[in-house]
């Protein structure tokens, strides 16, 4: 078995961006959004970066761009207000207002997927099947890619005490990884998030695991959705 | 009156699309705006009333018999819709357009901080949005806007019947005018 270290996984287009991080870290840590302690979330931010690096998985350009400006916003708290003379504007406003924005999009986005969806809760008699009929090239995630990281997290938390993460060299690669999963969805329709990640697998077999996760959900193979109430993930098999 | 509003219930049945009260006129020339109206209101009662397995909806600038949601489970046992469901970023990026258009796509990116070529291609071919055509300024960017097919989608009258979280007026502002 060779070990594909050249398996990146992309992100971009279909997973979330910068702004969907910033909001699961506000969400998470349950801050104020005219009130963010930004060195807490600046630093929790480099973290999820770092983190994703290690994975292999590809960030976009995108998330740079913002962590530099969280960088500059810290540093420009860190002034004595009195040397900034000409404007003494909270330099976190700079990432409040496309915060505020990016927030009633989203609550926007939500209302609308609520309403009776044709082709979804509500249908016509003489429905032309091809407008909303098999399309599968759209990858449905009602998880997002920041609650999965950290569902995964805490699978890694309890195989292992040690902290820092290795890619094993002799491990099964994530293209038969994606094979195995297939082959238990063939049988089994959905599964949960843990079942897949057996209790006494090493650590690089888990994040072979996690990465095939995400490039099925990347190629439209797999929908992950969460259970409201319990708050199980779930797979399910498309 | 009563034949009125049997003709009208027989071309909602047959029409694929939603019925604009013009285009009955057009057929019903013997019947006026108001008496159309009127017909059409008194049908969504009687369907009301009846409580059946259908309802009449007002949406994209007409009217459309459509099946009531609670028997959607039965609908999809019949024809099995592999559905519309679009993912959340795909949403997102709707609701940027439905609420902030016309648009253009750098102002899209904009809010969302992140890249969306493949949504807008994805969104395009499902005709949920158009182009409208190029902003003149340098690059000559293309403008974005929903279509009469979000609205049927989305069961929505017109754009004004988009959703307003409490936190959206500001941005309802431009987005008022009727799509063709």
């Amino acid at each position: 078995m060779t070990h594909d270290e050249h398996y990146k996984v992309q992100i971009d287009d279909i997973f979330e961006g910068p702004m969907d991080l910033l909001v699961h870290l506000i969400k998470k840590h349950e801050v104020d959004i005219y009130d963010i302690p930004i060195a807490l979330i600046t630093e929790q931010y480099l973290g999820y970066l770092d983190w994703m690096k290690a994975m292999n998985i590809d960030v976009a350009g995108e998330f740079l761009v913002m962590a530099s400006t969280l960088t500059q916003i810290k540093s420009r708290m860190l002034l004595p207000a009195h040397e900034n003379e000409n404007e003494d504007e909270d330099p976190r406003l700079e990432i409040i207002r496309p915060l505020e924005e990016y927030l009633r999009i989203k609550s926007a986005a939500e209302k609308l997927a609520q309403r009776d969806l044709l082709g979804e809760d509500t249908f016509v008699r003489n429905p032309g099947l091809e407008d909303y009929l098999l399309n599968r090239e759209e990858a449905v995630i009602d998880v997002g890619l920041f609650e999965l990281i950290d569902a995964f997290q805490k699978i890694l938390e309890n195989i292992t005490s040690i902290g820092r993460l290795e890619i094993n060299a002799n491990t099964i690669t994530v293209r038969d990884r994606i094979v195995q999963i297939v082959d238990i969805f063939e049988t089994k329709g959905s599964v949960t998030f843990n079942e897949l990640f057996s209790k006494n697998a090493d650590k690089s077999e888990v994040v072979v695991t996690f990465l095939a996760i995400l490039e099925m959900v990347r190629l439209s193979l797999i929908r992950v959705a969460q259970h409201t109430q319990t708050g199980i993930i779930r797979l399910f098999y498309l | 009156m009563e034949e009125i509003k049997n003709i009208i219930e027989s071309l909602l049945l047959v029409a694929g699309e939603p019925l604009t009260i013009d285009h009955i006129n057009d057929i019903l020339t013997q019947a006026g705006k108001k008496e159309i109206r009127n017909a059409l209101s008194e049908l969504s009662k009687e369907y009301e009333a009846r409580k059946g397995g259908f309802f009449l909806r007002e949406v994209a600038g007409g009217y459309q018999i459509r099946t009531r949601p609670e028997y959607r489970e039965w609908i999809k046992r019949l024809i099995q819709p592999k559905a519309l469901r679009l993912s959340k970023a795909a949403l997102e990026t709707l609701a940027i357009i439905a609420y902030k258009q016309p648009i253009i796509r750098n102002d899209i990116e904009h809010v969302r901080g992140v890249n969306c070529g493949g949504i807008l291609r994805m969104l395009l071919e499902r005709r949920l949005i158009r182009v409208l055509g190029k902003k003149e300024i340098p690059g000559r960017p293309l403008i974005y806007a929903t279509t009469k097919q979000f609205l049927e989608v989305f069961d929505l009258k017109d754009l004004k019947d988009l959703p307003t979280p409490e936190e959206i007026e500001t941005l309802g502002e431009a987005s008022s005018e009727h799509m063709g």
